[in-house]
């Protein structure tokens, strides 16, 4: 067997976990300015407030588990987290709700289990369904696109919760179209609600494509591989056509499904979490599928409109089991 | 096995501590210790029943043939929790509603029958006696712990509905710890009960390594 040579100077590989992280953070952009389009300064607060947490709470399990503080802190995998969930967590959530859920996913999901690369969980997932579960009510209401919230009305909201603006929070179209259904509703008249924009949620679809953006950059510079988005992305897509060629009535088409919700964040940016998703490569699309089917079912037949978080956890619990069965056996030995 | 009063004690309230170190007895622990009353009542429940039936095996020990000693012990531990039940049934009405089918159900409680083998079999009736006790209160600490916990993250009070178990006279005893709290719903659901018993088991190991 021939191996091709090459001479020096060799260009160095950007492998180390504060580069991928660094990367990461900038394909988060896009969507980051999309959100801060459509909603004002009530994001940039989350993000601000849920990256100061992550940071102290990072900082301080470090002290007590008497790890080297500066190392991995400077990973960036902290702020990681805290951007995931504080672009996940409604915009206009008092700061209890970041600083409560940053810190679980911080402490409980991430450092108790031994810090970055043992835990099972993605951390900011296991964050978002510690506060879904604990806080429905504050976790549902969604700022409306469209309404630029200026500074001083973003602090009052967040931080006093006393700001009276008509149309302030509406439901997102995935909740609306669940609500809508059930009483009996057909899917053409629930279209026409002025939450609809071209595809998907109005506004909402901008900030999936934002995420595509961002994603495609992610594949662009090889930070992630292509195999977990592209299989959650048809595990998704692929029994919503199905659905939808057999029942035109009450399902939707799979593009509406693929740019509503965070079905694009999650391939891209959540599922591709090398810590608690599948390893091998075949190991990575059943993982993949995995979550999309999953984000289907529950979100067709479930309880709550939105299914990413959920997903991602039964994918993270399978994972280990996943990776028993895929990873290639060196010289093919019999187990 | 050292016999003395006081090791007895210390491994019941913590050394040994059924709930924190053995891990028995955790279907009643995580399932009603979502407030300190409820916890509390079974918490009593558990240590009579912990008392009496360490000081009855301990006393027929001498006559129960080793070859079926489980099926006796389960029989008479079956026998003090019908007792307790109907008790309960007859004075503390609304908490035994309350606490429903995990009341018959300490009968299945591990850590009983564990003390029954373990120390009342083979030890003198006064021994098995503050064994039972010390193991019982042990258990009730910690489910008092873990329902201080739930009930104060979960709805924001302490001692609500203390009437069940005092009477008329304690029904303003609840405290409200936090003005104008929401609820955190995970703490009263069993997630929360898994998460906080994790917190709480984590908690006495860290201390346990300073003393």
């Amino acid at each position: 067997m021939q191996f091709s040579t090459s001479c020096s100077p060799f260009t160095p590989a950007n492998t180390s976990v504060n580069q991928l992280m660094r990367q990461v953070l900038i394909a988060l952009l896009p969507a980051l300015g999309t959100m801060f389009w459509l909603f004002g300064y009530t994001v940039l607060l989350q993000l601000l407030l849920s990256s100061i947490t992550a940071l102290l709470a990072e900082a301080l399990c470090l002290w007590l588990r008497k790890r080297p503080i500066k190392v991995h802190l400077f990973d960036l995998s902290a702020l990681i987290t805290a951007a995931l969930l504080a672009l996940a967590i409604p915009t206009i959530a008092p700061w209890w709700i970041s600083v409560s859920g940053t810190l679980f996913a911080i402490i409980i999901a991430k450092q108790v289990y031994g810090g970055l690369g043992y835990n099972p969980f993605n951390p900011a997932m296991a964050g978002y369904v510690f506060l879904l579960i604990s806080f429905p009510q504050q976790m549902t209401a969604w700022q409306s696109p469209f309404l630029f919230l200026p500074l001083s009305d973003s602090l009052q909201l967040i931080f006093s919760g006393h700001l009276v603006i008509d149309g302030l929070s509406s439901a997102t179209i995935l909740d609306h179209i669940k609500t809508q259904l059930s009483l009996g509703l057909s899917l053409t008249g629930i279209q026409s609600s002025a939450l609809f924009g071209n595809i998907a949620g109005k506004g909402w679809e901008l900030i999936s494509l934002a995420y595509l953006l961002g994603g495609l950059w992610l594949l662009y510079r090889k930070v992630i591989s292509s195999h977990i988005p592209v299989a959650v992305l048809s595990g998704l897509a692929i029994p919503t056509s199905i659905h939808y060629l057999l029942d035109t009535g009450s399902a939707n088409s799979a593009l509406f499904q693929l740019l509503s919700g965070a079905s694009l964040c999650a391939a891209f940016f959540i599922a591709t979490d090398p810590v608690s998703a599948a390893t091998s490569n075949s190991g990575r699309l059943i993982y993949g599928i995995l979550i999309g089917l999953l984000i289907y079912i529950i979100r067709t037949w479930g309880g709550y409109p939105d299914a990413i978080a959920f997903a991602v956890l039964l994918a993270n619990l399978s994972a280990p089991a996943i990776d028993f069965y895929t990873h290639p056996k060196p010289l093919k030995q019999q187990l | 096995m050292a016999n003395n009063t006081q090791t007895i004690i210390r491994n019941g309230l913590w050394q040994n501590n059924q709930a924190l170190v053995a891990l028995l007895g955790l279907c009643p622990l995580l399932a009603v210790s979502n407030t300190v009353i409820n916890s509390l009542g079974l918490g009593i429940a558990t240590t009579l029943t912990l008392v009496l039936s360490n000081g009855l095996v301990s006393s027929l020990r001498r006559y129960i043939l080793p070859e079926i000693r489980l099926p006796l012990f389960v029989l008479m531990i079956a026998g003090i929790v019908t007792i307790i039940e109907l008790l309960m049934n007859a004075w503390f009405y609304e908490l035994y509603k309350t606490l429903g089918i995990f009341i018959p159900l300490i009968v299945t409680n591990c850590a009983i029958i564990g003390r029954a083998e373990v120390f009342a079999s083979k030890n003198r009736i006064l021994p098995s006696l503050i064994d039972g006790l010390a193991m019982g209160l042990g258990f009730s600490f910690a489910l008092l712990l873990l329902g201080a916990f739930r009930e104060v993250l979960g709805a924001g009070t302490l001692f609500s509905q203390a009437d069940l178990l005092f009477g008329e006279a304690a029904s303003h005893w609840q405290i409200n710890v936090f003005d104008d709290y929401s609820g955190m719903l995970l703490a009263l659901l069993p997630p929360g009960a898994f998460i906080a018993l994790g917190l709480l088991v984590a908690a006495k190991n860290a201390i346990s390594s300073k003393l």
